[in-house]
């Protein structure tokens, strides 16, 4: 058990020190969120998630939605790190002519399930897969990692109830609940607690657990497997830009790339000056 | 129309076990034979359009083919930005159904009524749009849309739905029917008008004005052919659509004109002139209203023919 902590955090680490080193190059992005979901993504990715790079349309595989498009920089970092394609290729993240866009296009880059960038909208597509993935009798379960932020918008509560209605236990959400939109805290803007009750009183199977213990996230995704009949939420507690110190826990930094001095300091602190290619030194 | 739709999708549902059908709690009951026979491919997800359209999205990424199902405001407007993201942007094979195209609901008013669908469904890159001219059309423009590979919105009117082919029509996405034949003037019509437009023809074949009608079943891609043909053979064109006049199939004549040959014949637009149908009643009560109805289709021509300008 140790060593599967200990080789997820390293995953973990690795997905921080590539959202920080494609945000930093391309001198945009949104790091909050990616860095926030770090230690989700490498469950899902090293763990959990039962793909396969070589048949990214393998109708058995199971299915991750990204419902916050913006946080693709740490989906791009794990779906090269997982071998969909070049890790190379990160640094081209919002480049003329790259496959990396700001918001993820499933028509361009294998692994993407569903191109995503307009909120609130993944987890009514996740219902879809689930229903397909049903009726066609296949074991896949859908993914879906939503924003807190996100919990705002009225399709995330239609498409609650109609997970809960059809009884969709193939579908387990997962929601970074790191308390910052764009413009301040969650609770300041428009206040979405009590979540868990909300959750709970829409007929989900609800969890709530620290969404930086990779150990506590393992533990949540299989226990919410022997779940019948409901779906399940996993109210993933997070910091945004968790990694970072200076970055941490600042709404400024949801879509803003640290630059100059910043950047350095943040590579320092997730001590990633060694995977700089020295040609990139000086856009990174 | 949506009967022949219904009748159509059931066979359709038949011989492709893809065909699934959604509808966000309208016309629940005309579709019990589909409920029953196959109970898994029907869905009514409440009145939820936004997560219908995700769902839809959701079928359709895993080798599904949805019909989404609503009043034709509801099934567009409502839920444009799922349509625009999670059905266009991913070329989603996710077919659209809006019933009551244009004043079909006239007594139930204007949140009722669609007028402004075609503009809107147009303007999103990808989605081809059809609207039938009555219920024969509109069984073949079920089966064409289930051919298509892609996101495609169809229009239809209700029921009792005046009839404009005596036979099944050939049909052809992007390829216009002419219904009548005539070189004075051409009508290009698309859905319900279309029946108007011949009644109007009529009218003027009586004093001796030879008219043909072009119904434009498909408002996009539209047939560029057949606008610069009728540009070309007849002496003045006008366009009658139960849809505001901006953005519907009017707009899109126009763009294929000034674009190709410039408006050398008189023309003219019929629609709605950019305004809500606050007259509440039956669908001929309406046309009256705002100026679609045969009789001022037919002195449309009759002014244009006379006064020669455009």
């Amino acid at each position: 058990m140790k060593d599967l902590r200990k080789h997820l955090e390293e995953r973990a680490l690795t997905l921080r020190r590539h959202t920080i080193r494609m945000i930093g190059k391309a001198q945009s992005g949104h790091p909050g969120g990616s860095l926030s979901a770090a230690d989700i993504m490498a469950v899902l990715y090293f763990h959990k998630l039962n793909i396969d790079p070589k048949k990214p349309d393998w109708p058995d595989r199971d299915r991750f939605v990204l419902s916050k498009g913006h946080a693709c920089p740490v989906l791009y970092a794990a779906l090269a790190e997982s071998g969909f394609f070049p890790v190379d290729e990160l640094l081209t993240l919002r480049t003329l002519g790259g496959r990396l866009e700001g918001h993820p296009d499933m028509r361009k880059l294998p692994g993407i399930e569903i191109s995503a960038g307009s909120l609130g909208q993944g987890l009514a597509v996740a219902n879809g897969m689930a229903l397909a993935a049903r009726l066609d009798g296949r074991k896949a379960r859908i993914y879906v990692l939503m924003g807190d932020g996100e919990c705002q918008e009225g399709e995330v509560w239609e498409a609650s109830m109609f997970g809960a209605h059809h009884k969709l236990d193939n579908v387990v959400g997962i929601i970074d609940y790191n308390n910052l939109q764009i413009d301040g805290f969650v609770s300041d803007i428009l206040e979405i607690q009590p979540l868990k009750e909300k959750w709970e009183s829409f007929g989900w199977h609800t969890m709530e657990i620290d969404g930086h213990d990779v150990m506590a996230i393992v533990e949540a995704f299989d226990a919410v497997e022997s779940i019948k009949g409901r779906p399940s939420m996993i109210i993933a507690k997070t910091t945004k830009c968790k990694g970072v110190s200076f970055m941490e826990n600042k709404a400024e930094y949801h879509g803003k790339a640290p630059s100059g001095d910043e950047l350095e300091k943040a590579m320092e602190e997730l001590s990633c000056i060694e995977m700089i290619e020295p040609d990139n030194k000086e856009g990174c | 129309m949506r009967d022949a739709f219904v009748r159509s999708l059931f066979e359709l549902a038949g011989e492709d076990p893809t065909v699934f059908f959604l509808t966000a709690d309208l016309g629940v009951f005309i579709f019990d034979d589909f409920k029953t026979a196959y109970p898994g491919r029907y869905i009514n997800l409440g009145i939820a359009e936004a997560n219908m359209i995700g769902v839809s999205a959701g079928l359709a990424a895993s080798g599904k083919m949805p019909y989404a199902y609503s009043i034709a405001p509801f099934i567009t407007s409502r839920c444009l930005d799922q349509i625009r993201v999670d059905i266009c942007y991913h070329r989603s094979n996710v077919k659209l159904v809006g019933v009551g195209a244009g004043f079909v609901y006239g007594s139930l008013g204007a949140t009722h009524h669609a007028i402004e669908d075609i503009a809107v469904m147009r303007a999103l890159p990808g989605m081809t749009v059809i609207a039938p001219a009555d219920p024969l059309e509109a069984e073949k423009a079920t089966r064409a849309i289930h051919d298509l590979d892609g996101p495609a919105y169809l229009r239809l009117g209700r029921n009792n739905d005046p009839v404009v082919y005596g036979s099944e029509p050939g049909f052809k996405i992007g390829k216009a029917n002419i219904v009548r034949s005539g070189k004075d003037a051409a009508i290009i019509a698309t859905g319900t008008a279309v029946y108007s437009a011949l009644q109007a023809a009529d009218m003027l074949d009586r004093d001796g004005i030879d008219v043909r009608v072009i119904d434009m079943h498909t408002v996009k891609p539209v047939d560029m052919e057949a606008i610069l043909q009728a540009e070309e053979e007849a002496g003045a064109l006008i366009t009658v659509e139960e849809h505001n006049i901006l953005g519907g199939l009017g707009s899109a004549v126009a763009e294929v004109l000034s674009e190709h040959t410039g408006v050398k014949k008189p023309f003219r637009r019929l629609g709605l002139k950019d305004t809500f149908c606050t007259s509440v009643g039956t669908p001929e009560y309406i046309r009256e209203q705002y100026g679609l109805d045969p009789k001022n289709i037919a002195r449309t021509i009759q002014d244009i023919l006379a006064d020669g300008s455009r």
